[in-house]
């Protein structure tokens, strides 16, 4: 029977330390909508998510009445439309882009992931017209998320997509310049991406996934920082053990909704993504836990060690508790949409540099990152390379979402509204990397014995 | 593929078959019999109840039987929460499984 302390203990941790389920995505393959008209295309794969994720907000809905707590996100990913739309004899695939922003407005979803190319080792003629489609793709749709993965430990770091992108981005934030250059916190460069990532700005489906998958990323940021007010100052085995138990716990509940999901709408359910995401409200953030862990401010030395606990004591405790994992599992660090990060940053505690070190050791990179919009794409790309570089070596994703703010520099703040927050301009190292990006080839990907 | 629709009926096949009401608020009198009038009206026979109150504060945990209700459970989850914002209490009802998952293995 189950008792009351258990109920309550549940209940306070939605009740008061934000407990939810980030995100129920759903994954559809378009590899079946291909087509050499435009027209055709969009009707196909707008007919195809439309029909498949109908009942894809209604079940969160409902699941989330049923037991009782939040399912904030109900999203989608799509094959990279650089492969499904490959077939197209057009120069632009904006127009695809819009007929997914009409499917994900249709069905409900709040984004669309994967607007996508894999380009690690380089790019076919798909490729290349997808990456020259995403400036004008993100400024003229509201939903649609894009991602470019440059590298990856197998293949090394394609280095004319690393340049290719710094610039890239610098044309989305120019065609956005009005709304505070928000295309760039919709599009991810990632080395080593993931498959089966539900979380945005990022996800795609795989072309190694099937037909259609559910996919659910948990969080809980909050409860983590809650337990962990309770064992201040014991030794790290206790922190550790805590994280641990209270990251079981919250994935549970994941793994919980992922199956009933999954049954509910007749699609086979995928994997857990044990995140601890942060929001920008208040008891929902990363950087409130390292205070916890007893650190003045994020950045302040001891950071890395804290993030690399925190991120591996997560995937300790909530392994145990899904029967697959996947996706990015960790913690996130995004600036913008943590409201201790912004205020680590604002104090002078958080640099760039500090952040790049911690990505070394969570799930993720640099997210969410404002930086001045004068900034040379050149410098963008020095960015993404050491971004991709660390992944490469180290075996793990990394991303660089970072946004030049057009018209802003350093001591002013950009807002981009809701779950994306608000961020400060950051300085950025202001010495030139032009002649090392210029080079362009690919970096060969990295031995992988002889570890030390 | 094959989308099999989501029946009304699944949640009783499929699912244990209890639900569990946690009420929370200033205590005031008839605050159990306008939750049990409910209940019985739609068919929810309540197999546990307990209730603490402090400080003031009612605090109460019941675990009934959703088998066989009159309703559809998120609508019975809508209506106590309508009820409950009528009493000026919050009324909760969960299905049991997000509680037996987190706590038991």
């Amino acid at each position: 029977m189950i008792s009351r302390v258990e109920v309550q203990e549940t209940n306070s941790m939605i009740r008061e330390m934000n407990l939810d389920v980030r995100t129920i995505t759903m994954g559809i393959s378009l590899m079946d909508c291909a087509h050499e008209d435009m027209n055709v295309f969009n009707r196909n794969i707008y007919d195809k998510i439309t029909r498949t994720a109908e009942n894809l907000v209604k079940t969160g809905e409902d699941l989330e009445k049923h037991f009782g707590v939040p399912i904030v996100n109900k999203r989608i990913s799509v094959t990279p439309i650089s492969i499904a739309a490959g077939g197209l004899k057009t120069d632009t695939f904006v127009p695809v882009a819009e007929a997914l922003d009409r499917a994900a407005k249709e069905v409900g979803v709040n984004f669309i992931g994967g607007f996508s190319a894999l380009v690690q080792k380089g790019f076919t003629n798909g490729d290349r017209v997808l990456i020259d489609s995403i400036p004008e793709a993100l400024a003229v749709t509201e939903r649609v998320c894009s991602s470019v993965n440059v590298g990856s430990s197998r293949n090394g770091i394609n280095m004319d997509a690393v340049k290719k992108m710094g610039d890239i981005i610098l044309r989305t934030a120019e065609r956005t310049a009005d709304r505070g250059s928000i295309g760039c916190a919709k599009l991810v460069v990632f080395c080593n991406a993931v498959e089966d990532n539900p979380f945005m700005a990022g996800a795609f489906h795989g072309v190694g996934e099937q037909e259609c998958v559910i996919n659910v990323g948990v969080s809980g940021p909050g409860v983590v920082k809650r337990a962990l007010e309770e064992v201040k100052g014991k030794d790290f085995e206790t922190l550790c053990e805590t994280i641990k138990r209270t990251a079981f716990k919250v994935t549970r509940v994941g793994q919980l909704v992922a199956q009933e999901a999954s049954k509910r709408l007749g699609v086979p359910f995928g994997i857990i993504d044990l995140s601890l995401a942060p929001t920008p409200e208040i008891g929902d953030s990363i950087a409130e836990i390292f205070q916890v862990m007893g650190l003045e401010e994020a950045g302040a030395p001891g950071t890395t060690a804290a993030l690399a606990i925190l991120n591996d004591n997560v995937k300790k405790g909530g392994v145990m508790a899904s029967s697959y994992v996947g996706g990015l599992s960790g913690a996130f660090i995004p600036v913008s949409e943590d409201h201790g990060m912004i205020e680590a940053v604002q104090r002078g505690a958080l640099t760039l540099e500090k952040l790049e070190a911690m990505t070394c050791v969570c799930s993720v990179g640099l997210d969410m990152i404002a930086i001045p919009g004068n900034t040379s794409a050149a410098t963008i790309s020095g960015i993404i390379a050491d971004e991709s570089a660390i992944g490469m070596v180290n075996n793990k994703t990394t991303a660089v979402r970072i946004i030049p703010v057009i018209g802003k520099d350093v001591g002013e703040v950009v807002e981009f509204g809701g779950l994306l927050g608000y961020a400060p301009i950051m300085p950025v190292n202001a010495f030139n990397c032009a002649p090392f990006i210029e080079r362009g080839g690919r970096i060969p990907a990295p031995i992988h014995s002889f570890k030390n | 593929m094959t989308r099999p629709r989501w029946r009304e009926s699944y949640i009783k096949e499929e699912l244990g078959l209890k639900g569990i009401i946690t009420v929370l608020g200033k205590d005031k009198v008839g605050i159990i019999a306008k939750v049990c009038t409910y209940l019985a009206d739609h068919n929810v026979n309540i197999l546990d109840i307990s209730q603490t109150i402090i400080q003031g504060y009612f605090n109460m945990m019941m675990i009934v039987d959703i088998s066989s209700p009159t309703k559809s459970f998120e609508t019975l989850v809508e209506e106590l929460q309508e009820l409950g914002r009528s009493i000026g209490v919050e009324i909760k009802l969960q299905h049991e499984d997000i509680f037996n998952t987190m706590h038991r293995i």
